[in-house]
């Protein structure tokens, strides 16, 4: 697998200045860009205005103030411009949503869990069949968490993967998926409030008890894409992150045929020991 | 103008009361308890500071090295409660204490004996609430939010509840005061369309205020009653629902960060037109504009919530109402702007505070224009860009426009001139210091750091490393405001004028610089011409 490479932007880089485009069809990034372009435009246009006062209009330069202190006309078109420019903006906006809440035509269905601190991934529904047990938590994997606890004196640079430094942003077992495919994620909450966070989704969605979620990616390229968990949830909330590896479909099948088969191995031997009457006398 | 009764110094009944206790405990005289205001929320703002400086100093680089995980949350936790009960909110209170009866022509606040109680109710709940760090189990810990279930994992929330409820009443009273104030006690002739913009910013916060905090009041009290009494308002597993807490939080919690802008608003107002020697632009549109902000925050409050999974027709909605305050609050930068042009500008501190404020507020403005959009706030949500808007609205916004009010008014209120180089030192060190500490956490949060985290990945340190370098520079700033301060009231050898700043209009400068204990016992003559905003119809 080439897992970096081409997506290493996806994570988060050494002195990165801007969102990324990410790894998934549906992204936040054009939006991003667009309020971010309209922001400077007007920030140039009103600072400008205003340097320029500060310039000319100082007593020192023996400017002498005006008397006036209204326009209805000049009132009339900053209300009018900046509403065109919203209108605008929630037009593209709103496409935006809409397409995020179109969970429809999924081809898989994955449950995540939030506990405190770690996270829960079921494998739900594949291709339209159920999957017969398939999950498994995801927590911090070991060096990190060594390196992380108070005064440890041990170098969080030191820790990388395939030369990206994965501190705190890698787990010791990541939640595999297939490329290409349209998943729906329900995210629930274990015990408090969580948020599933990967940004090269492009987004985030809260891990609350009570309550079933769903968001839907669909992400373009292999790779390891690596995120936290984004709504404080404890001492912890900083240390339980998130690692999603994503594979091509024939890797994907043949790994989800793996689990499987382990599943039942293990489902037969705890069976087996459930009941101890059925299993041979020693 | 009636300042035959304001210079009288004979008349005994001009002087404040000899003894300490008496003076300062038992206070109803609106200057005195305005003074006890500020001094205890520049106490808090010092407070909330250090506790930004432990957040800052564990963030200087990635790995643990100074405190515990949990000691980190309730530090992030304290540092907001500190400074937006504390430290932000009774400044406010205090400015309104001193200068809205000055600014009006008014004798005294309409309620002085509760005006004292709102104010000594402070130091108990603040108590209260600084003494949950030294009990076992710590301090809340859960975020300013206290979002259920986490916050019930504290031992403390009982503590904090109390500490809550007593600000709550505290700012109920104070609103309740601000309003009977402006309402009742105005002198003849100032119609309230003739009331400075900071007069009317307040008390159209006032009814913020009293809208507000009961219904936060009501939201942590579910939060006991949910701890220690078995009730399952926000207990999923009893039927209860997590998020309907955020809903009611956030009922008060949109209108609470105006109730936190609107004042900074008028102060503004007020400065600007002063040092540009031009009434301000637009009185009218700026009156407006401060009521439509405050009337769409009760419409918007869900914006803070759009990654709880919201049906789409709410994030629609609530999308839509937020983007809808970027047009008044538009208006109100563009009527800055207009008032500055045409005018004839000096640039003492106050000013420089202000424009400084015009700027920054608006950067903030523009990262919540970008905020509002909910389909990028599924990625800036609860990331540093978050947290960088916020600070930019409401360090350099509304902490800024309390240190250009202190410097406004500090000469009327103390008598002498502060020192206007140190003056000047101070903010230029600020408003650098603030921009190293906060605009790199725009990076930040885009590139995908989470808020509220103790320890990052290596990605990260170098931007950070620069914040809490800022943030220690920021920090380090403000003692030279205390400093300032300081020598102008007690060590300033230059002789502040009634009317302290050549270009200054309005009721507070015909009275005495130190304004005597009692003013306006007999109201004053207004002539239009001497108010800011005395001509408003052309």
């Amino acid at each position: 697998m080439a897992l970096s490479g081409g997506v290493a932007m996806a994570n988060p880089e050494p002195d990165q200045l801007n969102m990324t485009k990410g790894a998934a069809e549906w992204s936040p990034y054009g939006m991003h860009m667009v309020a971010l372009w309209v922001c400077v435009v007007i920030g140039i246009v009103v600072f400008g205005a205003m340097f320029v006062a500060m310039f000319r209009f100082r007593k020192s330069r023996g400017a002498v103030a005006e008397k006036w202190s209204h326009s209805t006309k000049l009132e009339i078109v900053w209300t009018v411009i900046p509403v065109i420019i919203l209108i605008f903006l929630a037009k593209l906006a709103t496409g935006g949503l809409t397409s995020f809440a179109d969970t429809t035509g999924s081809e898989m269905t994955i449950k995540v869990t939030g506990y405190q601190w770690k996270w829960r991934y079921d494998y739900v529904e594949y291709k339209g069949k159920p999957v017969d047990r398939v999950g498994f938590m995801s927590k911090l994997e070991e060096s990190s968490d060594r390196t992380r606890q108070l005064k440890s004196n041990l170098d969080p640079d030191k820790i990388q993967v395939d030369g990206y430094k994965t501190y705190l942003l890698d787990v010791d077992k990541p939640l595999v998926v297939p490329v290409g495919t349209k998943i729906r994620f329900i995210i629930v909450g274990g015990d408090v409030i969580h948020s599933w966070w990967v940004p090269a989704l492009g987004w985030k969605m809260d891990a609350i008890p009570g309550i079933a979620n769903s968001a839907w990616t669909k992400l373009k390229e292999p790779g390891v894409y690596r995120g936290q968990c984004a709504e404080l949830c404890g001492q912890d909330h900083g240390f339980m992150p998130i690692v999603v590896k994503a594979v091509p479909k024939a890797e994907f099948d043949q790994w989800l045929a793996t689990q499987q088969d382990e599943a039942k191995v293990q489902q037969a031997a705890q069976t087996a020991q459930a009941n101890p009457a059925t299993a041979p006398q020693g | 103008m009636a300042n035959a009764a304001t210079h009288d110094h004979h008349d005994h009944a001009h002087h404040a009361p000899q003894g300490f206790f008496q003076r300062w405990v038992m206070s109803t005289n609106h200057k005195d308890i305005g003074t006890l205001y500020l001094i205890f929320s520049l106490t808090m703002f010092f407070i909330g500071g250090a506790f930004a400086m432990v957040i800052r100093a564990e963030l200087f680089k990635p790995g643990m090295q100074l405190v515990q995980p949990y000691f980190f949350n309730e530090m992030t936790t304290m540092h907001a409660l500190v400074m937006i009960f504390g430290a932000i909110m009774p400044s406010f209170v205090g400015l309104a204490n001193w200068m809205i009866p000055l600014m009006v022509g008014a004798p005294d606040m309409a309620l002085p004996r509760m005006n004292n109680l709102s104010f000594w109710i402070m130091p108990f709940a603040f108590t209260l609430l600084l003494g949950t760090l030294f009990m076992p189990g710590g301090g809340p810990a859960g975020g300013w939010t206290m979002y259920p279930p986490l916050s019930l994992q504290g031992e403390s929330i009982a503590y904090v509840v109390f500490a809550v409820h007593l600000m709550g009443i505290s700012s109920i009273m104070g609103a309740i005061n601000i309003i009977a104030t402006i309402l009742n006690m105005r002198a003849p002739g100032m119609d309230l369309l003739k009331m400075p913009v900071f007069v009317w910013s307040w008390l159209i916060t006032a009814f913020l205020l009293i809208a507000v905090m009961p219904v936060l009041a009501g939201a942590v009290t579910m939060l006991l009653t949910d701890k220690y009494f078995h009730t399952n308002f926000f207990n999923a597993a009893g039927g209860g629902d997590p998020v309907l807490y955020q809903h009611i939080f956030w009922f008060f919690g949109h209108p609470e960060v105006y109730i936190m802008i609107l004042p900074a608003f008028g102060i503004i107002s007020e400065i600007i037109p002063t040092f540009a020697r031009k009434p301000i632009f637009g009185y009218r549109a700026m009156v407006f504009a401060i009521a439509s902000i405050a009337f769409l925050s009760f419409i918007v409050w869900a914006h803070h919530m759009f990654a709880v999974g919201l049906p789409m027709g709410a994030e629609i909605f609530f999308m839509y109402a937020t983007m809808l305050i970027a047009v008044p609050t538009g208006v109100k930068v563009f009527n800055w702007v207009s008032t500055m042009w045409g005018g004839s500008m000096t640039f003492e501190t106050p000013m420089l505070f202000s424009i400084a404020f015009v700027i920054l507020f608006t950067i903030g403005g523009f990262s919540g224009l970008m905020l509002a959009l909910a389909p990028a706030d599924f990625q800036y949500h609860d990331t540093y860009f978050v947290v960088a808007h916020f600070h930019y609205v409401l360090v350099t916004g509304a902490a800024f426009s309390i240190m250009a009010a202190a410097y406004y008014w500090l000469p009327k209120w103390s008598g002498h001139m502060y020192n206007e180089t140190w003056g000047k030192i101070h903010f230029w060190s600020s408003v650098i210091s603030v921009n190293v500490l906060f605009f790199p956490q725009h990076f930040l949060g885009l590139a995908g750091m989470p808020r509220r985290i103790p320890d990052y990945n290596v990605a990260f340190a170098n931007f950070n490393m620069i914040s809490s370098i800022g943030g220690f520079w920021f920090g380090a700033s403000q003692l030279i405001f205390l400093g300032v301060v300081v020598h102008c009231v007690f060590f300033s050898k230059k002789k502040a004028a009634d009317r302290s700043w050549e270009g200054a209009k309005g009721l507070e400068w015909t009275v005495p610089s130190p304004a005597p204990h009692h003013t306006f016992d007999v109201p004053p003559v207004i002539h239009d011409d001497e108010l800011a905003h005395g001509n408003t119809d052309h």
